[in-house]
């Protein structure tokens, strides 16, 4: 019963990370119809801001919310000076561009900041486990990464329901051409939701960094992922991501903590255990599949256009 | 007349002499020099080039050309360069392979067309047994070796119960079944991880901190390393249950899980503190050629590499058509190995001695790896019986 509780947050866990990074891809691509595959590199730039800062100021708070900061004007200035360019073109143009964008910012990383990675250490009161319950530990780095997610969830919410921006970002994304023609200034709307994305991204990359490394690539594999999570969730669909995110945080854990038990019961001890880890990280792919085949426009679409 | 005569005679030696030496030795290496474990192919070549540097760049006075290659740590990548390497470079021995699933991958290439292959790293159980062959050598050991020395340091330890972690692919399964190998205790679970890409281990360390585990085992090289270490100390687990590990922490990894490694045992076939002359020239002269870095295993490996190699081209004056001449001359490790003297096996696997290591501050405050006792000497992998060379 406990290692159920305690996988169920680790998945949990997995899901809203994965939804920070999938929420500003799917806003960037569902608002602003641009395919940004460089949103991995913004995730690798926040992590490695945050292992300068926070070797810099001493401080893990300060260094995280600096390197925020740093991510959020990475992203506006990308925009700025490249891809404000190819949103007139077409998605084929985009994927090319911004994958020359990938191997751009691994290759200026490499020249920065060398090619072994960093490490991003954790201050003590975040290394000691927490007691959930009595006899259930969790690791309270990681249930600060669940509290800080839900706090971004939540205000996220509320800026686009709620606010004038966001309902400049929801009108510049159902019209364009109309919220342009109500004197809504769209190129600057873009720039800042391009740069919410960035930052998003750079949170989940600094929170992610002292889990695993600091590393060139990081963005590469996990990005995977977040196109997954908006394709299921419904592309533009912050909803849709957040539901989605947790949905295949769950699906991947569960499916690594006790899939190998089920097969273990039907197949031979070595059988199995060669065989879960492939099938539980096929999981994934088998739910994006069934998802495309019986709505393909996603569990949760955004409104349509 | 009398001239003519001379040079006839001249030109006579000077066609005879090519057709027996070869001009340059041309070696390729296969290793990983992109992505996160670049690092471990960068050591692995700079040793390499610091052993060419000791040997004055020449073997048997031959200039040595190198073609270096990058796998990208993955088996179709590595098997796609090793064919380049044989078919067009035409090389005469190939080096490197960190990674089992790359060198199994790129072994038929290179044995077909009867090249020397020399492992520097990998060590999957089946070259060591039914894919043994002449031409094939390793100057680092077969996978289990390591993981049975651990098991065994377990059983000194008087540990009860482990439960094991690794990667799921051919060295990974190889580590746990040399745990399991020796180990005399009960083994209450095994859990195989997505290589290379799952990076996150959440659900097997609360899966091994419900078990009731006495110890855990791990096999993660690499950046993995570092990944596993990070969340094993940050759930708590480092205070409730004690870790055992083969290939985990090395002098590359150590930079990045800093404290996270204090008190964490690990065995190895060599370690920088070794000492022989030779080991301790090695150590100085790769800290002062590359400025900042220290040596690992992975690459005191690719060392011994270069000096097998130039043993066997002295012994057959470059003449390198004479391959059973240089065979013979490898199986007798005649050359000064960084890990001390060793033998081959039937199976061209050393049988060599592991080392108890541990992680402490050295002189200069970093942390650095020691050498805290020997396991077990002379140790010959369990596979060569299944080798048919004799």
């Amino acid at each position: 019963m406990f290692l159920l509780i305690e996988q169920l947050l680790n998945g949990l866990q997995f899901g809203l990370l994965l939804f920070l990074l999938a929420a500003g891809l799917t806003l960037v691509f569902g608002i602003m119809d641009f395919v940004n595959l460089a949103h991995g590199s913004l995730y690798m730039m926040g992590a490695y801001f945050a292992a300068t800062f926070v070797g810099w100021t001493g401080s893990f708070v300060l260094g995280a919310i600096l390197a925020l900061a740093a991510t959020l004007l990475l992203g506006i200035a990308l925009e700025f000076v490249a891809l404000r360019h190819l949103y007139g073109r077409d998605h084929l143009d985009q994927v090319l561009a911004t994958f020359g964008l990938i191997l751009f910012f691994n290759d200026m990383v490499r020249l920065i900041w060398g090619p072994a990675g960093l490490a991003l250490p954790l201050p003590t009161w975040l290394t000691t486990p927490v007691q959930l319950l009595p006899g259930v530990y969790y690791p309270a780095y990681r249930l600060s990464i669940i509290i800080v997610a839900l706090l971004v969830a939540a205000l996220l919410y509320l800026v686009v329901m709620r606010t004038r921006i966001g309902m400049l970002i929801r009108a510049g994304a159902s019209n364009r051409e109309m919220a342009g023609a109500l004197g809504i200034n769209i190129k600057l709307l873009f720039t800042l939701v391009f740069g919410l994305g960035a930052a998003l991204a750079g949170l989940a990359g600094l929170m992610q960094a002292p889990i695993l490394t600091v590393q060139i690539g990081m963005g590469e594999n996990i990005l995977i992922l977040a196109f997954v999570i908006i394709v299921i969730g419904g592309i533009g669909s912050i909803r849709g991501a957040f539901l989605a995110a947790i949905f295949v945080g769950l699906i991947d854990t569960l499916g690594r903590a006790f899939l190998p038990d089920l097969l273990r019961k039907v197949l031979s001890g070595a059988a199995a255990s060669t065989a879960a880890p492939a099938l539980s990280s096929m999981l994934i792919y088998l739910l994006m599949a069934i998802v495309l085949v019986v709505r393909p426009e996603g569990l949760f679409p955004a409104a349509k256009r | 007349m009398k001239t003519s005569f001379w040079l006839a005679g001249v030109t006579a030696l000077a066609l005879a002499q090519p057709a027996l030496a070869a001009d340059t030795i041309k070696i390729g290496f296969v290793s990983t020099f992109s992505g996160p474990t670049a690092v471990i192919g960068n050591d692995m070549r700079n040793s390499f080039e610091l052993a060419l540097d000791h040997l004055g760049r020449k073997m048997d006075g031959k200039p040595v050309e190198v073609i270096y290659e990058d796998d990208q740590q993955k088996p179709d990548i590595g098997k796609q360069k090793t064919e380049k390497l044989v078919q067009s470079d035409k090389v005469d021995f190939i080096v490197g392979y960190i990674w089992s699933n790359v060198l199994l991958a790129s072994l038929k290439t290179a044995v077909d067309s009867k090249t020397f292959l020399i492992s520097a790293n990998a060590g999957p159980s089946q070259l060591a047994g039914e894919l043994c062959s002449p031409y094939v050598f390793s100057t680092s050991w077969q996978n289990d070796q390591t993981p049975a020395a651990m098991g065994l340091y377990m059983n000194q330890k008087g540990v009860k119960s482990v439960f094991l972690i690794g990667p799921n692919y051919a060295a990974g399964k190889d580590m746990l079944a040399g745990v399991k190998s020796t180990f005399k205790g009960e083994v209450v679970g095994e859990e195989y991880t997505v290589w290379p890409s799952q990076l996150d281990f959440s659900a097997e360390l609360t899966k091994a901190r419900n078990s009731k585990a006495e110890s855990i085992f791990v096999f993660y090289p690499g950046a993995a390393g570092v990944q596993f270490l990070n969340q094993y100390v940050q759930a708590g687990i480092k205070q409730q249950i004690p870790l055992y590990t083969a290939f985990t922490i090395d002098e590359l990894s150590l930079p990045l899980q800093k404290e996270n490694a204090l008190g964490i045992p690990g065995a190895q076939e060599w370690v920088n503190d070794l000492p022989n002359e030779e080991n301790k020239r090695f150590v100085a002269d790769y800290r002062k050629k590359y400025a900042n870095l220290r040596p690992t295993y992975y690459g005191a490996q690719a060392y011994d590499a270069a000096q097998l190699i130039n043993s066997a081209v002295v012994a057959v004056k470059s003449d390198l058509t004479k391959k059973d001449a240089m065979k013979a001359e490898m199986e007798k490790a005649n050359f000064k190995s960084l890990r001390g003297p060793f033998k081959y096996g039937n199976n061209h696997i050393p049988i060599q001695n592991f080392y108890l290591q541990d992680v402490v501050k050295d002189a200069d405050g970093q942390l650095s790896l020691k050498t805290v006792a020997t396991i077990v000497e002379n140790d010959q992998d369990r596979f060569h019986d299944k080798c048919p060379m004799k």
